[in-house]
C-alpha cells in the first residue's frame, strides 16, 4: 500500500467501495430471496442463479423488442423490465414449486439436488435459445456515464440506480413480510403449519406464493445485473456460492443480517481485489466466511431461539 | 449448598429463562433411590423442560443438578446418560428402519465409542437381557419386525425398553401413556410398578385415572415452580392445586 | 471364519453374488470384451465409484450430503500427480529451463526452486501415506468444526461446496504452486515404470478393480458392524442416539474421514490411469456429479452406486459425442427423476421389481448380469471417439 498517497488512497478505497456497492445490490437481491425461501421452508433453491439469470434475460428480450418496435420508449423502458423480470421469474418459480418443491418438503437434502436438476435444464435451455455467447441489453442513455465528486473520483450511475432500486425492494419486502396481514401469514406458516392450517390459512398457497417471491426478486436481481454485467448462461451459477454464504452468514431468518452480511462480503471482496488478485481475494473472503461460521454457526445475526 | 445427600438426584435452585421467560423458576426437589415419582402439572408449567434440565437437553441458567452428588449441569446429553440417567420422549422415538431386536442391541450400554461400535461383538449376555426386556415390553415375538410397523402403544414400550437396555439408575418418561388404548394402560402402569424395583422412576403424566394406579408421591408443577408435592390424595385436597387445574 | 467374512465383508450369500457378479463384470468381462482405450475409460470411471461408494456410507447411511467429495478425490489425485511431476522433472528432461529439475510450470512462472510443501513428495512412501492420511486429516478438521457443534443438513452440503470452491479457486489462482487450471500433466513414470505403455495400462487398471472391491468390502463390515446400525439410528432419530450415551459426532466424523480417505483413493487412482490430475475433476461440479452417480446407482447400496457410476458415464461419453446439447438436459431431467420417484436409484428399482420375482430367485445372476452388459457394452461402443476421450487421449 506503500505507493499510494493518502488522497489517492481514499479515492481507491471510494471508487473500489462503489464497485462493492453494485456487487453488493445484487448479492442482496439475491440473497433476499433465497433467505425468504429457507427461512421459510428450509429449502435451498440451487436453481437461484438461474432465476437471476432469467431476469436478466427478459430485461435484454424486453430491451431488443423495445428498440425494433418502439424506440422512442427506450429510455423508460427499464422500468418495465424490472416489473417484467419480476413477474417472469416469479411465474417459474411458481411453476416449479407446484411441480417440484412441494414434493419434497420433508427432505431437504433431496430439494437441494433436484433444484440442481433444474439449474441444469435451464442453463442449458438459455444456452439452446440464446446462444453461449454472452448478451447485454441496451441501456437507456441515463443509466451510463459517472458523476464525479472530486476530481479523482469516479462514481457510475448505474451502480446508484441499482443501489437505489434495491432500497426499495428490500423496504417492499420488509413490508410485505413484516408488516403486511400476507406477511403474518407467512411467519404463522413458517412457526407452525399444523396450526396455521388450523385457523384457516391455505399453507401451501403461502409456500407456493413464497416460492414465486423469492424467485421473483432473484429476477429483479437479473435486472439489475445487467447494469453492470453481460448475461450467459452460467451467469447465475457465478453467485450462487456467494448468495449462499451471505445467507448462512447472516442468519437465514433475519432480514437485517442479510442486508449486513451482503454488504461485508461485499466490500470485503471488492476492496481487497484492489489489492491482490481477484482469485486471492475470493478466497480469503470465503475462507474468513467459514473460519466465522465455525465459530457461530447460526450465522453473525440470528436471534437466540428456544429449542 | 453442594454438600453430600443420600438423594439420588437432587435438584437445588434450578433456574432457566429464555429471553426473560422463566420456565422453570429456582426449583428444588430431591429424589430417593428406588422411589417413582410422578410430576403433574397444567401445560406451560415447565414439566417436560425439567426433564429437558435434568437430561442435558437445555442448559440451565442458575442452579445445580446433582446425580449421586456429581453436579452434572455441566455435563453434555451422553455423559449424563453414561453416568445412569435414561430419558424417554414425549412422541415414541425409536429407530423406524431397524428391527426391534436392533433397537435394543443399539441403546446397549457397552461398544459406545466409534471403534468400540466398529468391532462390537455380540454376547450371550447381551442377547439373554433383550430377550428379557423384550419380555417384559411385549415385544417377543416381535424382534425381527421392522420397528416403523409396531402400533403406537409398541413404539411407546419399545423406547421403554431401549432405555431399560441402558441400565439407567434414573428413569424419566414423558408422558408414557399417551396415545394408548385403556388395556394398554394398565399394562403400562404394571410395567411401571415392576420398574421401579431397583431404579428411581421420574413419569409426566397427565392421565389422572393412569397416575392414581401407579404414584406413591407426586410433584405439582405451576409456572415453573412447585405447587405442592406428596401424596397423591394430599395433592389432590390442596386448595391450590384445585384452583389452577379448575380455575383460572 | 469364513461365515463371518461372508457376513461381514460381503454381506451374506446375496452380497456375495452381487460382489461376485461386479467382479466377474469388472475383473473378467471388461477386459476381455474391450479394447485397451476403452478399458482405460472404464477404470478411470471406476476411480468415480470409489467416490461413490463413499457417498455411501456418508450420505445414504450417515444421512450426510457431503457437496465436496470431489475435494478429497483431489487431494488423493494431487499428491499421487505431485509426486509422479517429479519423477518426471528430473534435470535431464528438464535441462531446457532456466531451473532444471523442478516442474515444467514452476519454471515458466518463474519459481526458483521447488516449494516447500512440493519437498516431501520426492519420497513414494510419503506419498502413499499422504494419499491416505492428508483427506482424513482435512475431513477431520471439517467435521469437528461442523459436528461438534451440530452443524449439518442443507448447511453442511453448502459448506462443503464452499470448500470445493475454495481450493478450485486456490488452484487455479496459484498457478506457480499447481500448475492452475491446467493441472499437472506430462506423467510419466512411477519409481521408474512407465505408466504411459499398455501393459502398466492393464496392470493399473486391474489393481484399480481389486482396490475398488477391497473397498466396498471395508464398507460392508463397516456397515454390518454395530456402528453400521448407529448410522442409521442417527439418521433417523439423531437424539434417542444421544440419549443412548453416543457422542453423536465422533460417528459422523468417522463416517466423514472414511469416506474421504475412500475417494482420495480413487483420486490417485485416476491420476495413474489417466495421466493427469487437474481442478476441473474437484471443484463444484464433479463433485456434485459424484453424488448424482450415487444417487442413480442408489444411495444404499454399495454394489449398486458401481453400475450408477458406469452408466452414468457411459451415458455421458455417448451422449456428448452425439447429442451435446442433450446432456444437460438428460443429466438436469436425472437429478429430478431420481430424487422424485427414485430416491433409491437402481439398487431400490432392482430390489422392488427383479427380486420380487421370487420363481426367478435361482437365475438371478442370469437375468441381471446380461442386462448390465449389454447396456455398458452399447453405450461403450457408440462412444468411440467423443471429443473428450480425445482430448485426453491427446494429454496421456
Amino acid at each position: 500500500m506503500g505507493d499510494f498517497t493518502f488522497q489517492e488512497l481514499t479515492s481507491i478505497f471510494a471508487m473500489q467501495g462503489f464497485v462493492g456497492i453494485s456487487l453488493f445490490s445484487v448479492l442482496l437481491l439475491m440473497a433476499l430471496g433465497l433467505a425468504i425461501i429457507f427461512g421459510q421452508m428450509g429449502v435451498i433453491n440451487m436453481a437461484h442463479g438461474e432465476f437471476m439469470a432469467l431476469g436478466a434475460y427478459t430485461t435484454y428480450m424486453l430491451s431488443m423488442f423495445t428498440r425494433t418496435h418502439y424506440p422512442e420508449l427506450m429510455p423508460y423502458y427499464f422500468f418495465f423490465a424490472i416489473i417484467a423480470s419480476f413477474l417472469v421469474a416469479g411465474l417459474v418459480g411458481y411453476l416449479t414449486e407446484f411441480a417440484l418443491i412441494r414434493h419434497l418438503y420433508k427432505r431437504p437434502l433431496d430439494t437441494l439436488l433436484a433444484t440442481w436438476g433444474l439449474s441444469l435444464i435451464m442453463q442449458q435451455s438459455f444456452r439452446t435459445f440464446f446462444g453461449s455467447r454472452e448478451v447485454s441489453p441496451t441501456l437507456p442513455d441515463w443509466l451510463m456515464g459517472s458523476w464525479m465528486p472530486t476530481d479523482t473520483i469516479f462514481i457510475p450511475i448505474n451502480g446508484m440506480f441499482i443501489l437505489g432500486l434495491t432500497t426499495v425492494v428490500t423496504f417492499a419486502v420488509y413490508y410485505l413480510m413484516y408488516r403486511s396481514s400476507w406477511g403474518l401469514n407467512v411467519r404463522a406458516t413458517t412457526q407452525n403449519r399444523v396450526m396455521s392450517g388450523a385457523v384457516g390459512i391455505n399453507t401451501k398457497q403461502v409456500d407456493r406464493l413464497t416460492f414465486a417471491l423469492g424467485c421473483g426478486i432473484a429476477g429483479i436481481a437479473g435486472a439489475a445485473f445487467t447494469t453492470i454485467a453481460s448475461t450467459g448462461p452460467t451467469s447465475g451459477s457465478l453467485y450462487i456460492v456467494d448468495t449462499f454464504m451471505v445467507v448462512v452468514f447472516g442468519g437465514a431468518a433475519s432480514l437485517f443480517g442479510t442486508i449486513a452480511s451482503a454488504f461485508t462480503i461485499a466490500q470485503a471482496q471488492s476492496i481487497l481485489e484492489f489489492f491482490i488478485s481477484s482469485s486471492m481475494a475470493k478466497v480469503l473472503t470465503l475462507l474468513t466466511l467459514i473460519i466465522i461460521l465455525m465459530i457461530r454457526p447460526e450465522g453473525l445475526f440470528a436471534s437466540k431461539v428456544r429449542k | 449448598m453442594s454438600t453430600n445427600t443420600d438423594f439420588l438426584l437432587a435438584i437445588e435452585d434450578l433456574t432457566v429463562s429464555f429471553d426473560g421467560f422463566k420456565a422453570v423458576d429456582s426449583l428444588t426437589m430431591y429424589i430417593d433411590k428406588n422411589e417413582l415419582r410422578v410430576i403433574i402439572g397444567p401445560n406451560g408449567a415447565g414439566k417436560t423442560t425439567l426433564l429437558d434440565l435434568i437430561c442435558g437437553k437445555t442448559k440451565a441458567s442458575s442452579g445445580s443438578i446433582q446425580f449421586k452428588n456429581q453436579e452434572i449441569t455441566k455435563l453434555v446429553e451422553h455423559q449424563i446418560t453414561r453416568v445412569g440417567i435414561g430419558r424417554k420422549f414425549q412422541t415414541p422415538s425409536i429407530y423406524e428402519n431397524l428391527t426391534v431386536y436392533q433397537n435394543l442391541e443399539v441403546s446397549y450400554s457397552e461398544g459406545r465409542s466409534v471403534f468400540g461400535s466398529l468391532f462390537f461383538k455380540s454376547t450371550p449376555k447381551l442377547e439373554a437381557m433383550i430377550e428379557e426386556v423384550a419380555s417384559d415390553i411385549q415385544l417377543t415375538e416381535f424382534l425381527e419386525t421392522q420397528a416403523g410397523v409396531l402400533s403406537h402403544g409398541q413404539k411407546q414400550w419399545l423406547e421403554i425398553g431401549m432405555l431399560l437396555m441402558q441400565e439407567p439408575e434414573l428413569l424419566m418418561l414423558d408422558e408414557p401413556v399417551a396415545g394408548m388404548s385403556a388395556k394398554e394402560r394398565d399394562e403400562t402402569a404394571e410395567l411401571l410398578n415392576r420398574l421401579c424395583k431397583n431404579r428411581s422412576v421420574i413419569v409426566i403424566e397427565h392421565d389422572m385415572e393412569f397416575v392414581k394406579k401407579i404414584a406413591r408421591k407426586v410433584t405439582v408443577l405451576h409456572q415453573g415452580k412447585i405447587l405442592a408435592e406428596g401424596a397423591m390424595e394430599k395433592v389432590q385436597a390442596d386448595e391450590k392445586v384445585i384452583e389452577v387445574y379448575l380455575g383460572h | 471364519m469364513m461365515n463371518f467374512f461372508i457376513e461381514r465383508f460381503l454381506g451374506g450369500k446375496q452380497g456375495a453374488v452381487a460382489i461376485a457378479l461386479l467382479a466377474l463384470l469388472i475383473l473378467v468381462i471388461f477386459p476381455l470384451a474391450l479394447d485397451l482405450f476403452r478399458l482405460n475409460l472404464v477404470g478411470k470411471y471406476l476411480t468415480f465409484a470409489f467416490a461413490a461408494v463413499g457417498l455411501v456410507l456418508l450420505w445414504g447411511y450417515g444421512g450426510i450430503l457431503s457437496l465436496g467429495q470431489g475435494v478429497f478425490f483431489g487431494l488423493g489425485g494431487y499428491a499421487m500427480a505431485m509426486f509422479l511431476k517429479l519423477e518426471a522433472s528430473d534435470p535431464q528432461s528438464t535441462a531446457i529451463q532456466t531451473t532444471p529439475g523442478i516442474p515444467d510450470f514452476m519454471d515458466w512462472n518463474r519459481l526458483y526452486e521447488l516449494p516447500w510443501f512440493w519437498v516431501p513428495f520426492e519420497s513414494f512412501a510419503f506419498t502413499l501415506l499422504a494419499i491416505l492420511v492428508l483427506p482424513a486429516l482435512f475431513a477431520y478438521i471439517i467435521g469437528v468444526a461442523m459436528f461438534k457443534r451440530r452443524v449439518g443438513g442443507v448447511y453442511f452440503a453448502i459448506i462443503t461446496q464452499v470448500i470445493a470452491v475454495i481450493l478450485t479457486v486456490l488452484i487455479v489462482g496459484q498457478q506457480g504452486f499447481t500448475g492452475g487450471i491446467n493441472g499437472i500433466t506430462d506423467l510419466r513414470t512411477l519409481n521408474g515404470w512407465d505408466i504411459r505403455t499398455d501393459s502398466a495400462k492393464y496392470i493399473l487398471y486391474f489393481i484399480n478393480a481389486l482396490l475398488l472391491l477391497a473397498v466396498i468390502m471395508i464398507s460392508r463390515f463397516v456397515l454390518t458392524s454395530k456402528l453400521g446400525r448407529l448410522l442409521l439410528a442417527m439418521k433417523d432419530k439423531e437424539d434417542r442416539v444421544r440419549f443412548s450415551g453416543y457422542d453423536v459426532s465422533n460417528f459422523k466424523i468417522f463416517i466423514f474421514c472414511l469416506s474421504a480417505v475412500i475417494s482420495a483413493i480413487g483420486g490417485a487412482m485416476f491420476t495413474l490411469q489417466v495421466g493427469f490430475m487437474s481442478p476441473s475433476l474437484l471443484g463444484v461440479v464433479p463433485s456434485i456429479e459424484m453424488v448424482i452417480f450415487a444417487a442413480v446407482g442408489g444411495r444404499m447400496s454399495l454394489i449398486g452406486v458401481v453400475y450408477g457410476t458406469l452408466l452414468i458415464n457411459f451415458g455421458k461419453t455417448g451422449f456428448s459425442e452425439t447429442f451435446p446439447e442433450l446432456w444437460l438436459f438428460f443429466m438436469g431431467g436425472l437429478f429430478i427423476a431420481v430424487v422424485m420417484f427414485f430416491p433409491n436409484g437402481l439398487a431400490g428399482i432392482y430390489n422392488k421389481y427383479v427380486s420380487k420375482l421370487a420363481f426367478l430367485q435361482r437365475y438371478l445372476p442370469a437375468i441381471k448380469l446380461p442386462k448390465s452388459k449389454a447396456d455398458t457394452q452399447s453405450n461403450a461402443s457408440s462412444s468411440a471417439s467423443t471429443s473428450d476421450n480425445a482430448a485426453e487421449g491427446a494429454k496421456s
